[in-house]
């Protein structure tokens, strides 16, 4: 009997440990909506990994809210002729471990970049244009490529410095126990748990000033409703994507305040142009198949154009959470047109276009989209239904989880696919040349041209484009390209996501086009 | 007895192999996991690098050659989303899982059964309406939908449990509990509550059912003849008549607690394995579904053999010799 009284005080003794959790004034918790899946900054280049590895790490450049490149580790660039770029670097950086930072460890990180095994998005894509490197001096550094590359510093942004010692030897796993795990950024590593949480430490000797946190805690909070229930209840002080049906609410509510903004990241439809002939899903109203593939001509992909409403889709599916598009970025960004603005709601004048172009009682086709990748990506395309129906085309919608949709899409198995993009350099001509150049992946050239347009003419403008180091003088060529591009419809933009943060009473976030959500831009408001 | 589990021992290994090979065949028709994993910007070798990285590049049979030889020495596979190796995710996991499992469990047998037992014994009572009229609220309402309502009540309004998570951890022979820390009980509250609901409605309305048939049995009769006392007749004459059907139902449903526990997992975020199951499918990462399936089914198994076992203490006329020769 008094063992078992014995066991019963050792039980209450436990039940009775005070909870770690009592909120200190400069601690903070923020609810991320995606796993990261690697501590390691090199194993897999996925935003939600680069986001939150930016507190710990940092690159020679980075990119401010507006995704405008700044100094960070470097503190100026310049190319030197069309093939050397020169860097400068930071004096006065120490590594978290007290190691001063020199060029020498940028060697190093290079280096490593393209050894890190089983990577299953690897970083050298970005590292790859660099032939020959050049030490001048501890804090000078230059890089030679091949040919013309215009987009080397913005590249170089996404890739994280490591100091020499841990890039010579350090393995993925290093990076998750925290071993490896020695940047020159605001916070330090504390602890990593997969599908769970990241625990942070401020750096006090971070060479950008102090930050207002001492400790930051990110939970991995997947589901929507739960991330809001975080919130609401008070275990996290910020969450990322605000779910649509949630706006209305925050937004009413004193306690909270919402931030958001336009974001990088455009909703578009890619029309399968891989066949003169044929094209899946696309057939006449009776069933039989149509005698040339529609979508090669310009009045149809003009027509399916006019026809969407997108202020109706902004306004009444994405609740105001949406900027309808006219292009592959919002015109604040770098080689975006502002003479390109989006197609005016237009159903007869869609309906003219489809009978000049011979198809006078329209078509009937299927649209084929996601329904688990982008915000409200199913009720997008049902509403794309809706609207062509009064354009006189009949069309059905299917769509399917991302990991079955994005394999068929990329195999041409659909006909008018709704899809997304989101641009990490912040610039509009590597995107332009991934979506609607003609299909090259051996060149590079529309890596992720699902729809397969080809326009020779456009190719011409966006590969000379790329090439021109002059920034003015590309930033026009790039615009004429977009121009050329968009005029012909070679996709159907739909609209440019708007990201939304949600915080607590007593904070504010800046809110960014990148999507990123930073403890750096979390600040305390009285 | 011995020859029975050496019969079994085989019996799970086929089975572990025809699921190991379907599985694989089913992820293989899905998708392809580069299309999720690479760079969208990724150009035609890079492309071709990750493939070849994952193994991804050879046909489908020979990656699943390759996976059976790997697996006989012990080697599940590394995740290709997380690069490590899946069986080490899994195991990492598994402890919150069973945890919250085994306390739905618990809340369910411990609610459930007396609950049970007193709508047996006095269907036409109020109580007995009552407590039926409560199992069908435990049926009919999606557990997702508890889930944010026990949110919205004991988080957000009352402000008392925290909404996510899972607490504080100690070892207990080795394995992170949190249920010996007043931190872990409070975040273990509403999850194994709302797993419970469901399998305590099953129990409620099982251990009536059973019930009411026993007591009009004729031993249950002439145990009251007998003059015994209620508590012997319904303690000793009822319960353990019934308890083999509630057994085997207990034993399924706990398997199946803790391979799907997922629609819990994710609305409380309680960082178990069945969460990392979507995840990885969403994700293809082939390894992990493979590794997670195989653990899954060997837990049943396990489970399934624990029930044999009871039976033949519960009921002296099993043998489990003569049960397998069937």
């Amino acid at each position: 009997m008094s063992r078992m009284l014995h066991a019963a005080a050792a039980l209450l003794a436990l039940a009775f440990v005070p909870a770690a959790h009592a909120q200190k004034e400069r601690e903070v918790a923020i609810g991320l909506q995606a796993a990261i899946t690697s501590i390691d900054p090199h194993y897999h280049n996925l935003s939600p990994n680069n986001s939150l590895l930016l507190h710990i790490f940092e690159p020679l450049v980075k990119r401010d809210a507006n995704q405008k490149m700044v100094p960070a580790l470097a503190t100026s660039w310049r190319a030197i002729d069309d093939l050397t770029w020169e860097f400068k670097l930071r004096k006065n950086v120490k590594f978290h471990d007290g190691t001063p930072f020199t060029a020498d460890d940028v060697v190093a990180t290079y280096k490593r970049v393209p050894t890190v095994p089983n990577s299953p998005s690897s970083f050298a894509t970005f590292t790859k244009p660099i032939v020959e490197t050049r030490v001048v001096d501890p804090y000078t550094i230059v890089f030679k490529t091949a040919a013309p590359h215009v987009l080397l510093p913005s590249d170089l942004g996404s890739v994280y410095i490591l100091p020499k010692a841990v890039a010579e030897k350090a393995a993925t796993e290093d990076f998750n126990s925290g071993k490896a795990a020695i940047g020159t950024g605001p916070y330090k590593f504390v602890e990593y748990v997969p599908n769970q949480r990241v625990v942070m430490k401020a750096n006090y000797g971070y060479w950008g000033g102090e930050e207002p946190w001492d400790k930051v805690t990110f939970k991995i909070l997947t589901n929507s409703a739960a991330r809001v229930a975080a919130l609401l209840s008070g275990d996290v002080q910020m969450i990322e994507t605000v779910p649509t049906s949630d706006i209305a609410k925050l937004s009413s509510d004193k306690n909270f305040a919402l931030s958001d903004k336009v974001s990088n990241r455009v909703i578009y439809v890619h029309l399968n142009q891989w066949n003169d002939k044929t094209v899946p899903f696309v057939t006449a109203k009776d069933g039989k198949p149509l005698e040339k593939n529609p979508f090669k001509d310009v009045r149809v992909r003009k027509a399916l154009s006019m026809a969407i409403n997108r202020d109706a889709i902004a306004e009444r599916i994405m609740e105001k959470k949406a900027v309808p598009a006219a292009q592959l970025l919002p015109d604040f960004f770098y080689g975006t047109s502002k003479k390109l603005k989006p197609p005016k709601y237009d159903p007869e004048g869609a309906k003219k276009l489809l009978a000049e172009a011979g198809y006078p009682n329209g078509f009937a086709m299927t649209i084929h989209g996601p329904n688990n990748r982008y915000i409200n990506d199913d009720k997008i395309a049902q509403a794309i239904a809706q609207f062509y129906s009064r354009a006189g085309i009949e069309a059905k919608v299917e769509t399917m989880p991302s990991n079955v949709y994005f394999t068929r899409a990329t195999k041409g198995e659909f006909g008018y696919m709704v899809l997304g993009w989101g641009t990490e350099s912040g610039e509009q001509g590597s995107s332009l040349r991934s979506l609607l150049a003609t299909h090259d992946p051996a060149k590079g050239m529309g890596v992720t041209n699902r729809g397969r347009y080809s326009n020779p003419e456009f190719d011409k403008q966006v590969t000379e484009a790329l090439v021109t180091m002059d920034d003015k003088k590309r930033e026009a060529m790039i615009q004429r390209a977009a121009e050329t591009a968009m005029n012909d419809v070679g996709l159907i933009p739909i609209h440019y996501e708007v990201s939304t943060w949600g915080t607590a009473k007593g904070f504010r976030y800046e809110a960014r086009t990148d999507q990123y959500t930073l403890a750096t831009g979390l600040k305390p408001v009285k | 007895m011995l020859a029975f589990a050496i019969r079994r021992l085989g019996q799970s290994l086929f089975v572990l192999v025809v699921m190991s090979f379907l599985v694989f065949l089913g992820v293989y028709a899905i998708g392809n996991p580069i299309e999720l994993l690479v760079n969208p910007q990724a150009d035609a070798v890079e492309r071709a690098r990750a493939t070849a990285a994952l193994g991804l590049d050879r046909p489908m049979l020979e990656q699943y050659g390759v996976f059976l030889s790997k697996a006989a020495h012990g080697d599940l596979g590394r995740s290709f989303v997380f690069n490590v190796p899946a069986i080490q995710l899994i195991l990492q996991k598994l402890p919150a899982t069973l945890e919250l499992a085994f306390a739905a469990m618990v809340i369910a047998i411990a609610i459930g059964i007396p609950l049970g037992l007193a709508a047996g014994l006095r269907p036409n009572s109020y109580i007995g309406r009552t407590i039926m009229a409560g199992s069908i609220l435990g049926f009919s309402l999606p557990s997702f939908w508890v889930g944010l309502v026990l949110i919205m009540v004991f988080s957000v309004q009352l402000g008392w449990l925290p909404p996510n998570g899972r607490g504080e951890t100690v070892l207990l022979l080795g394995v992170p509990v949190s249920f010996l820390t007043w931190d872990g009980l409070r975040h273990l509250a509403m999850p194994a509550l709302n797993l419970a609901l469901f399998k305590l409605s099953l129990l409620v309305r099982l251990t009536r059912a059973s019930t009411r048939e026993a007591v009009l049995q004729d031993y249950v009769k002439f145990a009251r003849a007998k003059g015994l006392s209620p508590r012997r007749v319904i303690g000793v004459h009822v319960l353990k008549n019934i308890m083999i059907p509630i057994v085997t139902v207990i034993g399924l449903e706990l398997g199946s607690v803790i391979a799907f526990a997922i629609i819990t997992e994710s609305i409380f975020a309680w960082p178990g394995s069945g969460k990392l199951l979507i995840d990885s499918i969403n994700q293809l990462d082939r390894p992990v579904i493979v590794a997670y399936l195989l653990v899954i089914v060997t837990i049943f198994i396990a489970i399934n053999f624990v029930v044999d076992v009871l039976y033949s203490v519960l009921d002296p006329r099993v043998r489990l010799g003569a049960a397998a020769a069937h």
